[in-house]
């Protein structure tokens, strides 16, 4: 295709083509500006800001000028066993939303792909998640939850296991109940990725490989899986970054609570840097974060690569 | 592709479960919200309220400034979806058109800064905007919503633009018509309706956006809806569950009007996006 295009080219018309290719020359830059002077104002620079933030003592409204103090906020940090702990329940958070998440919106995925009935309310049903607003989630699971009012411990009474627990309250339940909202919240996302990725499965291989008499596991080991193995590996790698940094859900939830059960690292540093006021301590914490996800995410990337490439 | 019938049983039911799954607690919360507050009380809510009442939503106008905080939210995801389209836009097609280093850099930088913590992000702008005295206003929100919206703005917008034929706009060059008349005659109606889906796309994510303006805004007078919810939920997590929930609904409609109408095209330009870059 490319060869064609690159032989053709200088063959055929070469005074327009050349011309529009030289006029385009001057474009970019200008063209670029508008969007590229807000990034670098308000988002390349305050990253790097933040960045640096983490190694001063800058505090909220202080009249002394903040001091650079080194790494003394990761030498904190170190010795700080109350973030550790909303360290781990982050990291147990993010993997137990993902991988849940990537299981359900696939299997739902597959089923949208089929020609079945009520497909369109599904689909329609599927999108409702994304759209509502975070805090308006999290409010209508506590809803869901509560323990009297709440339609889980109705359902429970009715079937007579129980129904008396207080779910987002309980030391055991609340981080498991949470997680349960996370997957249900971000597979529209993961869901509509892998529709789209299915879709652009040859129909043909999987008919040939029917043909075959490949049974359905196989077709979808064989055919299916390579086909959406790009989309999937790039929505779950998103899906680890967005989740391991989520706030609003949990934060209307529980707060964090109880006793910190379900303070993810976001909570954490919500609340060092804006009821505390302790800006560089924060900082430290998220450079933290950056850190760890960028980790995770180099683990997971080679891994499945490889894993890949084996298969 | 043949499929035997108990498989298709099978596929049904786990449809209906999804379903299920899916659809309660939304209509568990509107359930809620038009149940007597007697009903609340009692210890066998039913799903379909005994005698639906609209006093819920009386009382959620009453507790808190909803219509005021929905016109501030109003007003930010507004402007914000305009300034972000308006800014992405010539941008998107320079890194469609073009693979420059720029565009490149752009690009990368889409990705790399959705791995950064919005803490990190947020405490450098909250110390800006205090500087430049936006902070706990309107404006300044919409400042950071406008560069929060950015990477997915050029991102779809991008897809919409490779979508165009470059073909189109040399066709229209050989008949003699000059780079902004090629813009505005063949590009920009081919474009329009991608750059419809992105500005209302921007302004759902922006409707919906609750840190942000947790952090930013503090006077109860320019509170976003999201940021007003969380009012109806005391101090001890102890809420007023008829009028949270009537409040709530309310605040969902805007999103779900919006995200019915460009569902398809969102979609289709997320991949588009996503395919060739």
């Amino acid at each position: 295709m490319t060869s064609v295009t690159e032989v053709r080219r200088p063959a055929g018309r070469p005074g327009p083509g050349r011309g529009t290719r030289r006029a385009v020359d001057h474009g970019p830059w200008f063209l670029v500006l508008p969007a590229l002077i807000p990034i670098l104002v308000l988002s390349v620079g305050p990253l790097l800001h933040g960045v640096l933030l983490a190694f001063t003592d800058a505090q909220s409204g202080r009249t002394e000028p903040t001091r650079w103090i080194g790494t003394l906020n990761f030498r904190d940090l170190l010795h700080d066993t109350l973030f550790w702990e909303s360290f781990r329940i982050g990291l147990v958070w993010a993997v137990g939303v993902t991988v849940p998440q990537f299981l359900l919106a696939l299997g739902l995925a597959l089923l949208l792909d089929q020609d079945l009935r009520l497909r369109w309310l599904a689909r329609a049903l599927a999108i409702v998640p994304w759209a509502m607003p975070e805090v308006v989630v999290g409010i209508m699971w506590r809803l869901v939850y509560n323990p009297d009012a709440g339609v889980l411990n109705e359902t429970l009474r009715d079937l007579g296991l129980g129904g008396d627990r207080d779910w987002l309250s309980g030391l055991a339940t609340a981080l498991p109940a949470v997680i349960v909202v996370g997957v249900w919240a971000g597979m529209p996302q993961t869901t509509v990725a892998l529709l789209a990725g299915l879709q652009n499965t040859p129909r043909e291989l999987h008919e040939a490989a029917a043909v075959d008499g490949a049974g359905a596991w196989r077709r979808f080991r064989t055919v299916t899986w390579p086909a959406i193995r790009p989309v999937a590996l790039a929505i779950t790698a998103l899906n680890l970054i967005w989740n391991f940094n989520s706030f609003a859900l949990v934060y209307v939830l529980t707060s964090g609570g109880p006793g910190g059960r379900t303070r993810l690292p976001m909570l954490f540093a919500y609340e060092e840097a804006f009821r505390y006021g302790q800006f560089g301590y924060a900082a430290a914490m998220g450079c933290v974060m950056v850190a760890a996800i960028s980790v995770l995410l180099a683990v997971f990337l080679v891994g499945r690569l490889k894993g890949g490439d084996r298969a | 592709m043949r499929t035997g019938r108990g498989a298709r049983a099978g596929q049904y039911a786990a449809l209906l479960a999804y379903l299920v799954f899916l659809a309660f607690p939304f209509l568990w919360l509107v359930s809620t919200a038009f149940k007597s507050p007697r009903e609340l009380g009692s210890l066998h809510p039913a799903w379909i309220p005994d005698d639906p009442t609209l006093a819920n939503f009386r009382q959620a106008f009453d507790e808190q400034p909803l219509l005021h905080a929905a016109l501030n939210s109003l007003l930010a995801a507004l402007s914000a979806a305009l300034i972000a389209v308006v800014v992405a836009t010539p941008t998107a097609y320079v890194m469609a058109r073009r693979r420059s280093a720029l565009a490149r850099a752009a690009t990368g930088w889409v990705v790399v800064s959705q791995a950064f913590p919005f803490v990190l992000l947020i405490i450098p702008l909250f110390l800006v905007l205090k500087n430049l005295r936006l902070i706990d206003s309107v404006p300044g929100l919409v400042m950071v919503y406008v560069v929060w919206a950015l990477p997915f703005a050029l991102w779809m917008l991008t897809g919409y633009v490779r979508a165009v034929p470059a073909e189109l706009e040399e066709a229209a060059a050989v008949d003699g018509a000059g780079r902004l008349r090629t813009l505005v005659s063949v590009t920009a109606p081919l474009l329009a309706p991608g750059i419809v889906a992105t500005a209302l796309f921007a302004f759902v994510t922006a409707w919906n956006e609750f840190f942000f303006a947790l952090v930013l805004l503090k006077t109860p007078e320019k509170q976003t809806l999201p940021v007003v919810l969380t009012h109806f939920i005391g101090a001890e997590g102890v809420a007023d569950l008829g009028p949270l929930a009537a409040a709530a609904f309310l605040a969902t409609l805007p999103s779900l009007v919006v995200f019915a109408i460009i569902q398809r095209r969102i979609t289709g330009g997320m991949l588009a996006g996503a395919v060739k870059s």
